[in-house]
């Protein structure tokens, strides 16, 4: 299925990241989006209200991200593809609906344009420190899809793949965007539309008599229906069965919960992404992604040229997380060095990941500037001397 | 002619009443409100330990369906039937 | 009698769910029943009928009617059903829930709602109390009546729903006890014929937790006290609609207006805005209805 052209602005641009990611968002097909204003997000809801409008789309802000991360939702099951927009503080205040959202296998998209913190931090300044809270963030055990543009360009591209990994696997998605990739202007390119593939919704062929919201097929993700076609729907947050009705015992938690869990887990390998160079007889590879990864690369390059030989492996999706990469790599390699813009969280999965089996260094940094590739070449210089 | 039978030869309509015995709670709106007092609770009770309603004079119903608006369980409804020359009525 | 026939409600009701988990002589059924007269007897299209509920005894009522049932987060039906009702104009979108649900933590979305004029109807039943949860104060308890989180008894100010809803715009409002069946059916069939934020309130008995803790006998108690003690007074000034303790319940349709609905306002504006770059986003039912109020609503 391809790009509704209506939604496509075809051509060569100078957009910001922020502004990207809404034109992305349109050539997925997304019409519905709510969102309620925070630094340093809110370009993508401005535009959103701007262009939304003649798509046959709705924009709506909302009293609260509270409001917004469930409206998106509402839109959803009446057939829309929808998405919220938000930063550190809102994203708090979504958590509830991204574990509503993944309880009931409502497919949407959370943006969060990450700017430094805890609390109101440093409301227009760049953060990377929302990704556990990514993961983890709502209470109760489900997955979520999230991804990591480094580039304006790739805020259009992953915008797109992210409302189609959520069509396929019925999962919130979460993009998790930095406030420096959103407000850094740069050459985006939209194609044209018939060359941007689009996942259309999972729309059940059964008839309402047939149908159970929630009975899965083999790759454990149910197919979809929407209100006022007739069918009935029983959608709740609370612990279900396959027709959605409410089954308050263990059994039920252990044949939901499984499920949903498995849904990604399972299929970690069809859904994870990273982008590698110069990995072959490196001594030392760099796991980074997001801005973070443009200044890894200059920081790789500098260590080069003292004589390091420096691989990178950037996270393109970052959660589910790609464990099973990162221990091969961690047999081979003397040192992974893990730079971020916080103080040591996916650096964490990849001392998970590495078993021990070689040296993981974190290359922490608290947010509010991008790091100096120069901090990020001596730590790669020094895991190369060290022996492990 | 009595009261009663210049009633019964003049009333227009009469009521059927279905009860769902198990689905009853036993809370006494349909006693309490119905406006021609022909329910009452049973002294039997069902398989949960509720005492469900009988139509203890069915000559009063009227078929109103009250009983049936008030019922939080959905358990009791009325239905309206017209009076035949002879015996009960039709629908 | 017999028991053949089949209820003409049972067809909006997932049977497989029955009985509720209401106890008995709570009046949250009751309610559902007028409801579900008011559809029947409006010919609203059922395909095209969703519930959104939260979280509360109340909140349990989209999980027993057959619709399209949500059952979302605490306090946030609204803000859901607003996705929803502009994500699909042609839907008929019901709200159907409690006061601690709709008005303490979905407040925010209460005043938004009803400020914006979405086209939804939300039914609230009041039972001044935190069922579910085990009789917690809510914000219509009345003082001094005594909850689990006002064991000296409660102090707050309650709520005035009516005016709340009234002061925050909303387009149709009207208050009734669980005693006042034929007029909850009547109230929700013209709410189902107009447009725009329209809400109505529903005095209901929560005898477990309410009426027993309070000593104020079982549902059926509360409902005789609603019988005697409630005045019909349609127009009322909502400012007067003060509920305390055991006090006269005033009830009727106090506000039966029109103003522009969200979508219709968002349309015209942008009409105006954009000319004819603007293709008009698709407003729903009942919005070719004129814009007359109606005559005022008997009991």
């Amino acid at each position: 299925m391809h790009a509704d052209p209506s939604g496509v602005l075809t051509g060569q641009h100078y957009l910001d990241g922020n502004h990207a990611a809404c034109e992305g968002a349109l050539a997925a097909g997304c019409r519905f989006a709510a969102g309620y204003p925070i630094t340093p997000s809110t370009e993508i809801v401005e535009r959103a209200a701007a262009r939304f409008p003649f798509m046959g789309g709705m924009f709506i802000q909302m009293e609260d991200e509270i409001a917004a991360s469930i409206a998106i939702q509402g839109a959803v099951w009446a057939g829309k593809k929808a998405m919220t927009v938000t930063s550190g503080p809102g994203f708090s205040l979504m958590m509830e609906h991204i574990g509503l959202a993944a309880i009931t296998e409502t497919p949407c998209v959370f943006f969060n344009v990450q700017r430094g913190g805890p609390s109101t931090g440093l409301p227009t300044l760049p953060g990377q420190a929302d990704m556990m809270q990514a993961r983890w963030g709502s209470h109760g055990d489900y997955e979520i899809i999230a991804l990591s543009p480094q580039s304006p360009q790739e805020c259009f591209n992953i915008a797109i793949d992210a409302f189609n990994l959520a069509e396929q696997w019925r999962v919130p998605v979460l993009v998790m965007m930095d406030e420096c990739v959103g407000h850094m202007t740069e050459r985006v390119i939209i194609p044209k539309a018939e060359t941007i593939a689009v996942t259309e919704r999972r729309w059940t062929k059964k008839k309402p008599s047939d149908y159970k919201p929630f009975e899965a097929g083999p790759d454990l993700v149910p197919d979809m229906a929407k209100a006022g076609d007739g069918y009935h729907l029983f959608v709740t947050g609370l612990t279900h069965d396959e027709r959605g009705y409410p089954v308050m015992n263990w059994q039920a938690q252990e044949k939901l919960v499984h499920r949903l869990v498995n849904k990604i887990r399972l299929s970690t390998e069809k859904i994870i992404r990273f982008e590698e160079e110069d990995i072959e007889g490196a001594d030392v590879v760099v796991v980074s992604y997001g801005i973070t990864a443009r200044v890894a690369r200059r920081g790789a390059e500098l260590a080069r040229q003292k004589g390091v030989k420096v691989g990178m492996l950037r996270l393109v999706v970052v959660w589910p997380f790609p464990e099973k990469r990162i221990l091969e790599l961690a047999s081979k390699v003397q040192a992974l060095v893990v730079p971020e813009m916080n103080y040591g969280q996916m650096v964490l999965e990849v001392e998970r990941a590495a078993h021990g089996k070689t040296n993981v260094v974190c290359v922490p940094h608290g947010g509010g500037e991008v790091h100096d590739p120069e901090v990020i070449a001596e730590a790669i210089i020094r895991a190369a001397k060290q022996r492990s | 002619m009595t009261e009663t039978e210049v009633e019964k030869k003049t009333k227009k309509v009469y009521g059927e009443v279905y009860i769902d015995r198990e689905r009853c709670k036993g809370c006494s709106f349909c006693v309490e409100f119905c406006p021609a007092h022909c329910l009452e609770l049973d002294k039997a009770y069902n398989s949960k330990g509720y005492h469900p309603p009988v139509l203890a004079r069915p000559d009063d119903c009227n078929g109103c369906d009250l009983c049936g608006l008030y019922c939080p369980d959905f358990s009791i409804f009325a239905v309206m039937l017209k009076a035949k020359k002879n015996g009960r009525g039709v629908s | 009698m017999a028991n053949e026939a089949e209820n003409p409600v049972n067809p909006y009701l997932r049977m497989d769910r029955m009985p509720s988990i209401w106890c008995p002589g709570c009046g949250i059924g009751t309610s559902v029943n007028c409801f579900a007269r008011a559809i029947t007897q409006s010919k609203v299209d059922v395909k095209k009928l969703s519930i959104v509920s939260g979280i509360g005894c109340t909140g349990r009522v989209s999980g027993y009617l057959n619709f399209d049932s949500f059952h979302t987060t605490h306090g946030r039906p609204i803000a859901f059903a607003t996705g929803l009702k502009l994500a699909n104009p042609e839907l008929h979108v019901v709200v159907y829930s409690g006061e601690g649900d709709l008005i303490a933590i979905g407040g925010n979305h209460f005043i938004h709602a009803a400020r914006r004029n979405v086209d939804i109807l939300v039914v609230c039943v009041n039972n001044f109390v935190y069922g579910m949860t085990g009789g917690q104060v809510s914000p219509t308890s009345p003082s001094p009546a005594s909850f689990t989180t006002a064991p000296y008894g409660q102090f707050e100010e309650p709520f005035n729903l009516p005016y709340l809803a009234d002061s925050c715009g909303a387009v149709y409002v009207a208050r009734w006890t669980t005693f006042h069946v034929r007029q909850i059916a009547k109230s929700m069939r013209d709410a189902f014929g107009k447009k725009g934020f329209r809400f109505i309130e529903i005095v209901a008995p929560c005898p477990t937790l309410y009426q027993r803790r309070n000593r104020l006998g079982d549902g059926l108690d509360a409902m005789r006290y609603y019988k005697e003690k409630s005045v019909i007074k349609n127009g009322a000034e909502t400012k007067s609609l003060r509920i305390d303790f055991q006090s006269e319940i005033t009830v009727g349709t106090f506000v039966d207006r029109e103003r522009p609905t969200f979508l219709e306002a968002m349309n015209d504006r942008f009409q105006k805005a954009l000319g004819n770059k603007y293709v008009p986003y698709p407003l729903g039912p009942n919005h070719e209805l004129k814009s007359q109020p109606r005559a005022q609503a008997s009991a």
